[in-house]
């Protein structure tokens, strides 16, 4: 039979380290996406500085009923146009899909494998060492 | 069942009050879920379209259903505080818990923040209504955390009746406003001929829309928080559950029902408060004031109950040491976890004022995500572990494993549904658990009590 683990004491000091890092990795993990975000947003904005056109109801694509609900919500067509053509790019990149599904496949894996292995020394503990 | 004894930090034991009922559970899950119903939604509609949005409602409904059915069994069992973590604890390892208590406070502290914003952003449109133009909306979101914050500390149960009160009131309104547009009688107040539209993305865009689908129901699995403070899990966890996702599914379908027969795709597509929207639109000043206080008493619910489920959650973590022990107290006279309490507000309002709602959103739902995805391991492997008989469920759920095997096929769809338009964020935040994985191994563990982890009166695990 092998002995209990006993942890250290951790002191105040470590316990704030700690507690603070986790918060920096989470504010770090909010900003790093706004990097590419605002490249794509200056390449959106130079698009439509190249494609500016008077607009209308029709060439909008907008039939009596729509317009009458944008005219309801406040809405012309000029401020409409911005929403109207405004769209997702749903075109993928395969690198980064294969990356993507490598990122969250590899967490999964090394988490159960040593979620599995730290799981053993805990029932070790407590159905061996009683 | 007898109380659980807990050990604060200064080693007094004390332990949390049962006093809560299957209708309060119901209340901690719809309460928490029903302003996805007032906003967010609807941007289902802006990445695939009005019909996108529907069909992603109903399978992230069927995605959800399994959560419900795996989670009922699972906490019905497992009955502590820290719901899925505490699961996690028991049946995979202390890694897998350590990242299931940080989906945990992530998803609710994140969906708090997110909360308020709307609460300021609605007080803003109601002063613009009343000739108030420019309302600065921070010290609204200020005073709603602070608030809810306070009625948290002071305990479970008045924290939780209001829920229920201003959830009712909330579910309610909507089928007040359901009634008021002439549902059965189409062209008269609602549009759908003339508004709905083919796919304007194909069926990609139904795919897309997985990813914000899930706002029509995330956190009805923060009922598994209150395990340790109901009278009787075994009946009020699935009960309060099953029938929270009832309300939620009828709820999803009669809002897309009104909103997208009264508004553009393309302007409900990215409408911060499409439900007030909608009752602008019928031109009724008391639809619109009873929408108005609906949407905050929705906001102010759902805020309440991630304060509630998130402090719970860091809670457990602080008591099992996989965070700083300071955490893992209990007040000594309102037997709540204070000290979570008090540490997630100001966490809380700085998420909120970082600015970055959709980004705040998106770490919410994919840490949601992630704790679904880790359910489907939980669950195979407590039937295998621990097969049917050999410990007491307060409740089995039917089928298995096929409930375990939809939610997986239809988790995988929702990670490529956030990787079409998000898929830098899902990357930022899986580094974000991977290091945080990374720094438990190396550093936090050591501070863990092995055989601690282990507390249910359970027989040895097969194959272990």
């Amino acid at each position: 039979m092998s002995k209990n683990y006993t942890p250290p004491k951790q002191g105040m000091f470590g316990q704030i380290f700690d507690t603070i890092l986790v918060l920096v990795l989470v504010y770090a993990s909010l900003m790093v996406p706004l990097l590419f975000k605002a490249e794509a947003k200056a390449e959106a904005a130079a698009a439509n500085a190249a494609a500016v056109v008077k607009v209308s109801w029709e060439s909008l694509g907008q039939n009596e009923i729509q317009q009458q609900q944008w005219v309801k919500l406040g809405y012309d067509p000029e401020k409409a146009a911005t929403l109207i053509n405004s769209r997702f790019d749903y075109s993928i990149d395969p690198m980064m899909l294969i990356i993507t599904i490598l990122v969250v496949a590899g967490y999964f894996i090394f988490m159960l494998k040593v979620s599995d292995k730290q799981y053993r020394e805990v029932i070790r503990e407590k159905f061996d060492n009683k | 069942m007898a109380k659980e004894k807990i050990t604060t930090s200064n080693s007094k034991p004390i332990a949390m009050l049962k006093v809560l009922n299957p209708f309060h559970i119901w209340a901690l899950g719809v309460g928490i879920v029903l302003v996805g119903e007032f906003m967010g939604w609807n941007f289902t509609v802006g990445k695939g379209g009005a019909y996108a949005s529907l069909i992603a409602c109903w399978v992230i409904g069927l995605l959800y259903t399994c959560v419900a059915m795996i989670d009922s069994e699972v906490t019905s069992t497992v009955a502590a505080a820290g719901g899925q973590y505490t699961q996690a604890k028991h049946i995979i390892g202390p890694l897998m818990a350590f990242n299931v208590g940080l989906y945990l406070v992530m998803a609710y502290t994140m969906l708090c923040a997110a909360d308020a914003l709307v609460v300021g952003d609605l007080m803003k449109s109601g002063a613009e209504v009343m000739g108030y133009a420019n309302l600065d909306t921070k010290p609204f979101v200020v005073l709603t955390v602070a608030f809810l914050a306070w009625l948290n500390y002071r305990g479970v149960f008045a924290t939780l009746t209001l829920n229920l009160v201003i959830t009712f009131l909330a579910f309610t309104s909507l089928i007040v406003l359901f009634l008021a547009v002439d549902p059965l009688h189409q062209g008269v107040v609602l549009q759908h001929q003339a508004l709905l539209t083919d796919l304007p993305y194909g069926w990609i865009g139904v795919v897309a829309a997985l990813q914000f689908g899930m706002w029509y129901y995330l956190g009805i699995e923060g009922t598994c928080q209150a395990a340790e403070e109901v009278r009787s899990a075994g009946r009020s966890i699935p009960l309060g559950t099953m029938g929270g996702m009832m309300t939620l599914l009828v709820a999803a379908t009669i809002t897309w029902f009104v909103a997208t027969g009264l508004m553009p795709w393309q302007y409900l597509g990215q409408a911060v408060t499409p439900m007030y929207d909608a009752a602008t639109l019928l031109g009724s000043s008391q639809l619109q004031l009873m929408l108005f206080v609906a949407t905050a008493f929705a906001a102010i619910a759902s805020a309440n109950g991630c304060i509630n489920d998130a402090s719970r959650a860091w809670f457990s973590l602080g008591r099992d040491r996989y965070m700083p022990v300071f955490f893992g107290a209990i007040h000594p006279k309102y037997r709540t976890p204070y000290r979570s309490v008090l540490f997630l507000v100001p966490i809380a309002i700085s998420f909120a004022f970082t600015g970055l709602l959709d980004q705040v959103i998106t770490f919410s739902i994919l840490s949601g995500l992630l704790g679904y995805t880790f359910m489907t391991f939980n669950m195979i492997k407590f039937r295998k572990m621990w097969p049917l008989g050999s410990i007491h469920r307060g409740y089995i759920h039917p089928f298995h494993p096929i409930p375990a095997i939809t939610l997986l096929t239809l988790c995988c769809a929702t990670y490529f549904a956030t990787f079409l338009g998000y898929g830098a964020s899902l990357l930022s935040i899986m580094a974000f658990y991977i290091l945080a994985s990374i720094w438990f191994v190396l550093r936090r563990y050591k501070f863990v009590k092995r055989a601690d982890q282990f507390t249910m009166p359970w027989p040895r695990p097969k194959g272990y």
